[in-house]
């Protein structure tokens, strides 16, 4: 190593211009196909056609057409990432907690690494082949028990079946992710509050869940950002029937239905601005608890 | 205590059903296209299929051009930040995390706007301009993952002094990144790699929003045309995806198994 001697050294040595110049690929490549394309959308979102600064397309937002598409998908990210979540938390609890053979914990995981991936067009023909008209649960309540699943107004191609078909993918993340939070809770914690005469419900209530609602709400979080982007299941099961924020703008890049180009970047903005602050939150919340992980 | 094993039978039962019944679903169902017996027709019929054959090439050839372009600029990277700039650490991996921040349907979005034909960079103006921005939007989808798997591989490798044994040894810096550096995190790498290839292969917004014909786009036009292809399509895209996932696990098990660094 060569010591610089004087403190009047050049304010940018000829090191730190090589030390920058090293990450420059990687920096021009985020500008490039990552932060310039978004800034793009997002100060379009506040011009007219002609390059004016304007607060309209804003506005226009706030029309019924387009609020009602982002209500269906507001509600259905929080319907499966609420169920996601929970449903995801039993099954941590049961691998972690509940005392079943070791095999089980690990297929589980092994399962919730290739579920969790396994979204998009496939995951639609899936649950298609499986409550669709003729698939496979349908049919079997028709022909067992007589009982016609259509027949009560369920749709898989509806909010309801959405949900259901997204949290196949939703709750094995949160498997995946809350399963080390469950693993990082102290056995001594547990015979403490025993020791001091607490009852399950006050162990969990008072100790356990105190501990764990950062991770739990954290997660949740990240399933509902998770969600609100997916379209492609959206797409394959439902066309452009169901009117969720990712097929209007989806039908917007292709055909400009909003008869207004800033208009999308408006609606592209408000995704950002959604799943950005369920995103910060999430990191948020993630770092308090990794108080207890320590 | 009992009760509690009795709960978690049950919701192991519950997650099991739900998530082993549409698999099941989905097997039955592409095997039912001749009328009155299982049989393989919609496999053979799909495999027949000229387009599944072009299609599924594409998106193989994009994988393969993501995983090897995604890591020359990933790997230097990271490494570059751990050697180099630990002080730029925690803007490199928030800009990694951006991809998930952002929908993917936005980001191509912004391309189209951007490079469309009339602007400075015009590469939607060409098939291989498109290809390689078809290539880069993927590099981007796949950012998150490849950039954590490589760093935490190299986090159980000692970069500096590797460096500079290397460097003391007389090797220049092509040889000390494309010999020492990145065999070491091959783990990494590999991990980064099959998680890409699971993404790209079915990946739908991307290339039906730039035209390009890869498998995404394809399933999801056979699924608005066709009864019993889809699911042996969701079998075969599953088929895929566990591949990927298992292949991920033999690399990290191999990893775990080699002699642990202090």
């Amino acid at each position: 190593m060569t010591t610089t001697t004087t403190a009047a050294a050049p304010l940018i040595s000829k090191r730190a211009i090589i030390d920058w110049l090293g990450i420059a690929p990687f920096m021009i490549f985020a500008l490039m196909f990552l932060v310039v394309p978004t800034l793009y959308l997002v100060t379009g979102a506040f011009l007219t056609p002609d390059g004016a600064f304007t607060l309209k397309n804003i506005a226009d937002l706030f029309t019924p057409s387009i609020l009602s598409a982002y209500w269906i998908s507001i509600r259905v990210s929080v319907a499966s990432s609420l169920g996601g979540a929970l449903i995801g938390f039993f099954l941590a609890w049961a691998i972690v907690l509940g005392g079943v053979p070791n095999w089980i914990r690990s297929s589980l995981l092994t399962f919730s690494g290739v579920a969790s991936n396994f979204a998009g067009v496939p995951l639609a023909f899936a649950f298609l082949a499986t409550l669709g008209r003729t698939g496979l649960v349908t049919v079997f309540l028709r022909e067992w028990f007589g009982f016609n699943l259509y027949a009560t107004g369920f749709n898989l191609l509806s909010f309801l079946g959405l949900t259901i078909t997204y949290m196949y993918f939703q709750i094995p993340l949160m498997v995946l992710i809350l399963t080390p939070a469950l693993d990082g809770m102290k056995k001594e914690w547990r015979e403490a509050s025993e020791i001091l005469g607490a009852s399950t419900w006050q162990y969990w209530r008072m100790v356990a869940l105190p501990i764990l609602w950062p991770s739990l709400l954290g997660t949740t979080l990240l399933l509902f950002a998770n969600a609100f982007g997916a379209i492609a299941t959206a797409y394959a099961l439902t066309g452009s029937s169901l009117n969720i924020v990712p097929i209007l703008l989806y039908a917007q890049i292709r055909g400009d239905v909003l008869h207004n180009p800033n208009l999308g970047y408006a609606l592209a903005l408000g995704m950002i601005v959604i799943t950005g602050i369920s995103n910060i939150l999430y990191i948020w919340l993630r770092m308090r608890a990794e108080r207890w992980q320590k | 205590m009992k009760a509690r094993r009795i709960g978690a039978w049950i919701a192991i039962a519950i997650g099991a059903s739900y998530f082993i019944i549409p698999l099941l679903g989905t097997l039955e169902f592409s095997l039912r296209m001749r009328r009155g017996a299982y049989s393989f027709d919609a496999y053979r019929s799909v495999f027949a299929d000229i387009q599944f054959r072009e299609t599924f090439g594409y998106s193989m050839l994009m994988a393969l051009l993501t995983i090897v372009f995604g890591m020359l600029l990933v790997v230097p990277t990271a490494y570059w930040v751990r050697l180099r700039l630990p002080q730029v650490r925690p803007i490199v991996e928030f800009i990694t995390l951006l991809p998930l921040v952002i929908p993917a349907i936005v980001i191509v979005f912004g391309y189209l706007r951007l490079y469309n034909s009339s602007s400075v960079l015009p590469l939607t103006g060409s098939t291989s301009g498109t290809n390689a921005l078809l290539m880069f939007s993927y590099m981007t989808l796949s950012l998150p993952y490849m950039y954590r798997a490589v760093d935490t591989a190299m986090r159980a490798i000692d970069v500096r002094t590797l460096t500079e044994a290397a460097e003391s040894l007389g090797a220049r810096w092509p040889t000390i990144l494309f010999r020492c550096i990145f065999p070491n995190v091959m783990s990494g790498v590999l991990s980064g790699a099959f998680i890409t290839l699971a993404i790209v292969m079915g990946e739908f917004t991307m290339a039906a929003l730039l035209n390009r014909p890869a498998f995404g786009p394809y399933l999801q036009l056979v699924g608005a045309n066709k009864a019993y292809e889809p699911s042996a399509l969701a079998v075969i895209a599953f088929a895929i995806t566990w591949l990927s996932m298992g292949l991920i696990q033999l690399v990290s098990r191999f990893q775990k198994s080699a002699p642990a660094k202090a």
